[in-house]
């Protein structure tokens, strides 16, 4: 399968990934301290885009919701650091089983009652929701007081707890997100991939012929909420505070989706292409209003807003599929 | 506490929760016959809530009275809206859709932000503070009137529907697409008409909402989200349900933020729309799903 399709289109996508790797690697060195955190704030949209797709992309199930994965991810690690003093990665062994955990809670409910569509999108709205109000009021994690992580100058960076400067965040975010990518690549061409699509396309169909389509949806959805929950935990230590507001919040969820969409649902380049033209968008906006010195509350996000209804209008497929068929990569990473 | 109370807050939740219904009786409209769930519903509503307010500041004139032409100016904004920019989304993928009414939420949201600023308005009628009393039940005037006229308002809706030749028609599109079609009727038109028909809901419902409550332009997506909820609990696709899941949600707000903490209420709003979807996924008036 692989060898077949080793045409010129996948010499030229191989070229292509390794050209954008060497250009990531050698970012710390070529930009400034504020574009490196733009790149962070990118690659983190990127990796959490690639986790989403997971669940919507590849399995067709619409969430609208990640944010909740995003925030018990990023809480159970915060908690575990300021009072135990557990290493992130080793956090990570509560972090990933809460999170599928929450992810199964919110198939199973939906998938075995039926709630498919768009029922099952404000379901999953629903538990975000249900999540942000009710650690606002727990005072464990210090309710709506927001819960911080120390933050103290280290002398060296301290990988194993995550405690440095901008450049090692940004690698251990480039790591993540070329794991997920790799991940991915690897789950579209397995046989739980193929399952997925088919499921994707018509799930009647699938289970006509024999897949079985509550568990394999019940997996796309645990899947995706294991993969976002890091997301999660890197958020709470880059950012150093965590507000149930600001972590479980819709519009957290919708920056998620935000991405996958506009660079092209369903293929493998689309979220991080779309992390990059969004996250770029928002920068660009900031840089353009305060050069016209327009200081108004707002106006950025009108002009984001009309800028995503033109995009969505005229690029129906999102920005990748056209781009690919441009540079003759078709047929890879869709 | 004393059984009056509960009984207080209860009707309280009831009325309120009848403008909450027409507000997703809206939402259920259009998602019924257009088949598009309307992400920007909220935002919607936050605009006839600010029409109500502009309006009442400059002519004085009752929100009773300005129900009629701010539901008439939504409808006008939700016809052109269907007409222009939706219907060629009509047959495109749910996260399309769904990106669509985002992106025109985001809009809304920030253009009445410029308008109006971030602070918190409100109406003050003559009777805002006027209450009717029946024994030891005590009701305010104000929501008796809001609860009143979405009632009057779904139960016009109602007639529309069942009794005129396009409330038929509009009927015919949701029930058999390609049937309309086949029959000649001009299910473009038919599907901006709709959207019209709902966003004259969210103008009418937004009119009264502001004699129980202030308006800020962030409230956008707490009311949406409160009307996904009312129509998912009350069952798509049947209008009395929506009015159902409406009072039911009202009474549940108002119940929890006697009993807990009004900040808290939204939560218990979600287990219940998570209970509803346990014991009866389709709803309280839903029929069966497919």
């Amino acid at each position: 399968m692989m060898l077949r399709s080793l045409g010129p289109a996948s010499w030229r996508s191989g070229g292509l990934i390794a050209g954008l790797l060497a250009a990531a690697l050698a970012a710390p060195w070529l930009v400034n301290d504020y574009l490196l955190t733009v790149l962070i704030i990118i690659l983190y949209f990127a990796y959490a885009g690639q986790a989403w797709n997971i669940m919507t992309g590849f399995a067709g199930q619409l969430s609208l919701g990640h944010a909740v994965y995003v925030g018990l991810g990023a809480y159970v690690a915060a908690a575990l650091f300021t009072r135990f003093g557990i290493a992130p990665w080793i956090a990570l062994l509560a972090v990933i089983p809460v999170a599928m955990a929450c992810g199964a809670i919110i198939g199973f409910l939906a998938f075995r009652f039926g709630v498919t569509g768009v029922y099952f999108a404000i379901l999953t709205i629903a538990f975000a929701e249900f999540a942000r109000v009710g650690f606002d009021h727990w005072d464990l994690v210090n309710a709506s007081s927001g819960l911080f992580l120390p933050v103290k100058q280290y002398a060296h960076n301290d990988l194993w707890l995550l405690r440095g400067d901008p450049t090692m965040f940004y690698y251990v975010i480039l790591a993540a997100t070329v794991l997920a990518f790799a991940l991915c690549f690897a789950l579209r061409r397995s046989r739980v991939g193929y399952f997925w699509l088919a499921i994707r396309e018509d799930e009647q169909a699938a289970r006509a012929a024999g897949v079985a389509t509550f568990r394999y949806k019940m997996y796309a959805v645990m899947a995706s909420a294991a993969v976002t929950s890091f997301a999660g935990v890197f958020y709470a230590f880059f950012y150093n505070n965590l507000f149930p507001e600001q972590v479980f919040g819709i519009s957290r969820s919708i920056e998620i989706i935000l991405g996958p969409v506009i660079g092209g649902i369903g293929t493998l380049f689309g979220p991080i292409l779309g992390a990059f033209v969004l996250t770029g968008l928002a920068e660009a906006l900031n840089a353009g209003l305060a050069a016209f010195g327009l200081d108004l509350p707002g106006a950025k996000q009108l002009l984001y807003g009309f800028c995503l209804l033109i995009v969505v209008v005229a690029l129906p497929e999102g920005v990748w599929p056209p781009l690919a068929r441009r540079l003759g990569v078709t047929g890879v990473g869709k | 506490m004393p059984f009056d109370v509960y009984l207080n807050v209860a009707i309280g939740g009831i009325l309120t929760g009848l403008v909450y219904g027409l507000m997703a009786l809206g939402l259920s409209v259009i998602f019924g016959v257009v088949r598009v769930v309307n992400f920007a519903h909220g935002e919607m509503t936050t605009i006839a809530m600010f029409l109500a307010v502009l309006l009442f500041a400059a002519f004085h004139l009752d929100p009773l009275i300005l129900l009629v032409p701010i539901a008439a100016v939504l409808f006008v904004f939700g016809y052109a809206l269907q007409a222009s920019l939706i219907n060629p989304f009509v047959t495109r993928p749910e996260h399309s859709q769904f990106l669509l009414l985002v992106a025109l939420a985001i809009i809304i949201t920030n253009a009445l932000l410029i308008v109006f600023g971030p602070d918190a308005r409100s109406v003050q009628t003559s009777y805002s503070l006027d209450s009717f009393q029946f024994g030891r039940i005590i009701i305010d005037a104000a929501k008796v009137y809001a609860g009143g006229a979405a009632v009057v308002f779904a139960l016009l809706l109602f007639g529309f529907f069942r009794f005129t030749l396009l409330g038929k028609a509009i009927r015919a599109c949701a029930d058999n697409y390609t049937g309309a079609l086949v029959v000649g009727l001009d299910v473009r038109r038919l599907y901006a008409l709709t959207f019209g028909i709902g966003a004259a809901c969210v103008g009418a419902a937004g009119t009264m909402l502001v004699l129980v409550t202030d308006v800020t332009p962030m409230l956008g997506p707490a009311y949406t989200l409160l009307a996904f909820v009312i129509v998912i609990a009350g069952g798509l696709g049947s209008m009395a349900g929506a009015l159902a899941g409406g009072v039911l949600i009202g009474v549940t707000e108002a119940m929890a933020g006697l009993l807990f903490t009004p900040s808290a209420k939204s939560m218990f709003v979600f287990a219940v729309l998570v209970l509803v979807l346990l014991f009866r996924p389709q709803g309280i008036l839903g029929k069966r799903l497919a």
